[in-house]
């Protein structure tokens, strides 16, 4: 690991002025930074730790419906959090899903949205890789592609972000909030993090010195609760990153689907909502048939990168299989072996009702 | 640059000048307080071997960065028994022979305790499963651990007890 400065500023405006600096590094819990760090891969020259920043460990539930989640609440917390838990369960789901409970007691909301790549030519500094080092290539293309991106990816770059949690956040519409040199601002985190194109470097709209303060879920997140899931296909049940995985959201009106919500994950760089099929579903009875075509359409632009055509009849097969179970209710408690696909939902009428 | 810190580690203030801001939690109690019992496995949290308790909460220290956790209470293996009485835990380990090798064992036993504390499984031996998932056995005990980490949380915790009924009566 290279040498760094590190510097604990006590305030927002402190940790903003000295992460604007080139070289300069946010550090949270380390859980990826440091191994990254530990790899080469990443070497700034400073970290600025914030994890003694006041007011962004907080789960904050407002008078207008909307939560606020802090920046520094960890996974394990936000996943069992009553409110979370009860109102976003595809959240706590998806949350539980992911890495160990060791990694989910350090994690954090931020870090978790901001994480890197799992590509295999992106941690390996002997790869070309247009990600890590500009302009040098991609080495992926060609390689072991069996877990690449299907959609959104470029000549330049073919890897998946790995969050499970982006992934419902992106369905429910989930706001990114920012304090910069600019002052503060608000995204959607569906247009939080860029598609590969021609700058696979750049992964976010973060600006040098940018700093996630909360993530935020809009009132109407939650009238999903009773019929929600986020299913993820692993190639072992615990402890691994998604080969393809979804989140979907049902609001249903008598025996139709008033509005649905779906969303992909580890299909491209980005979580990837599937807006067209999510039109499908509005106003529809909730059937095998229109689950189909939802899946048809949430993939009609899909392409294979390498060998991994796979992907895109598994990730139609678990939209189906999300929407089904979601139809038939939330379970009262995340499963035992969260978001399995495996995993029989409980039986029983649903306490998200 | 150097970095002073202070730690409580197993009940003990230390105070401790770090020269370097790179030094992990697990690198600092293995080099520097000769408390050999996290071990260093992958040294990128993959592996589990290096788990401690960190305010209670078992984390990877291999990921962790000492100077980050300046004022932090840290339990390792060295702190779990009370003189000579062991742990309900390492007392289980023993019990169900959850270990072989012993590598991975005082990471295996400080998971176990953390999970416990989380309250999340129940006797559900799938849940047990699955929270222990980060730690890994080359040694394939596993059948031992869960036995082990189901015993000493029944005698920890008494009746079993779901946290998850608790929000389904809030919902209601």
């Amino acid at each position: 690991m290279k040498a760094f400065d590190y510097l604990r500023p006590s305030s927002i405006a402190e940790a903003v002025a000295a992460a604007g600096r080139p070289g300069a590094a946010y550090l949270a819990a380390g859980t990826n930074l440091v191994d990254l760090m530990k790899g080469g891969v990443t070497r700034p020259d400073t970290l600025v730790d914030i994890t003694r920043l006041p007011g962004l460990d907080r789960i904050e539930r407002r008078a207008n419906g909307t939560t606020r989640i802090g920046a520094l609440v960890r996974n394990a917390t936000l996943a069992h959090d009553p409110v979370i838990a009860r109102r976003y369960p595809a959240l706590a789901e998806a949350l539980l899903s992911g890495a160990s409970g060791q990694l989910r007691n350090a994690a954090t909301t931020a870090g978790n949205v901001l994480q890197r790549t799992r590509c295999a030519y992106f941690t390996d500094t002997a790869s070309a890789c247009n990600k890590r080092d500009p302009g040098t290539g991609c080495d992926a293309q060609g390689g072991v592609t069996r877990a690449h991106a299907v959609l959104g990816w470029s000549q330049h770059c073919i890897a998946t972000h790995p969050s499970d949690f982006c992934v419902p956040l992106a369905a429910l519409d989930a706001v990114v909030e920012i304090e910069g040199p600019a002052g503060p601002r608000s995204v959607p985190l569906d247009a939080f993090h860029r598609l590969p194109g021609d700058h696979p470097e750049r992964e976010t709209v973060l600006e040098p010195g940018d700093l996630v303060v909360a993530v935020t879920l809009p009132a109407e997140a939650e009238t999903f609760a009773g019929h929600s899931r986020y299913l993820k296909v692993r190639e072992r049940t615990s402890y691994a990153f998604a080969v393809v995985s979804a989140a979907v959201g049902l609001r249903l009106d008598g025996d139709r689907i008033a509005e649905g919500r779906i969303a992909l994950g580890s299909v491209a760089l980005k979580p990837w909502r599937a807006r067209e099929a999510e039109h499908l579903l509005a106003g529809a009875a909730p059937t095998p048939e229109i689950f189909a075509r939802a899946a048809e359409a949430a993939l009609a632009d899909a392409k294979p990168s390498g060998d991994n055509a796979y992907k895109i009849e598994l990730a139609r097969r678990i939209v189906v299989r999300a929407l089904t179970l979601a139809v038939a209710g939330t379970p009262d408690r995340v499963p035992a072996l969260p978001a399995s696909p495996f995993a029989t939902p409980s039986a029983g009428v649903s306490a998200h009702a | 640059m150097s970095f002073p810190i202070t730690l409580t580690v197993n009940g003990t203030a230390r105070s401790i000048v770090l020269e370097d801001a790179r030094v992990t939690l697990l690198d600092l109690l293995r080099e520097r307080l000769d408390l050999t019992g996290a071990k260093k496995g992958c040294d990128r949290g993959q592996c589990g071997a290096c788990t401690i308790l960190i305010d209670g909460v078992r984390v990877n220290s291999c990921l962790a960065l000492a100077v980050s956790h300046d004022g932090a209470a840290i339990t390792t293996i060295e702190g779990l028994a009370q003189n000579e009485a062991l742990h309900p835990v390492q007392a289980a380990f023993l019990e169900h022979d959850g270990f072989q090798c012993g590598f991975c064992t005082p990471g295996q036993i400080l998971s176990a305790v953390g999970l416990i504390q989380e309250g999340q499984t129940g006797g559900d031996p799938e849940r047990v499963r699955e929270g222990m998932s980060g730690n890994l056995c080359r040694c394939g005990a596993y059948a031992g651990i869960t036995q082990a980490v189901l015993m000493a949380h029944a005698q920890m915790t008494g009746p079993d007890v779901l946290p998850g009924r608790q929000i389904a009566e809030d919902a209601a």
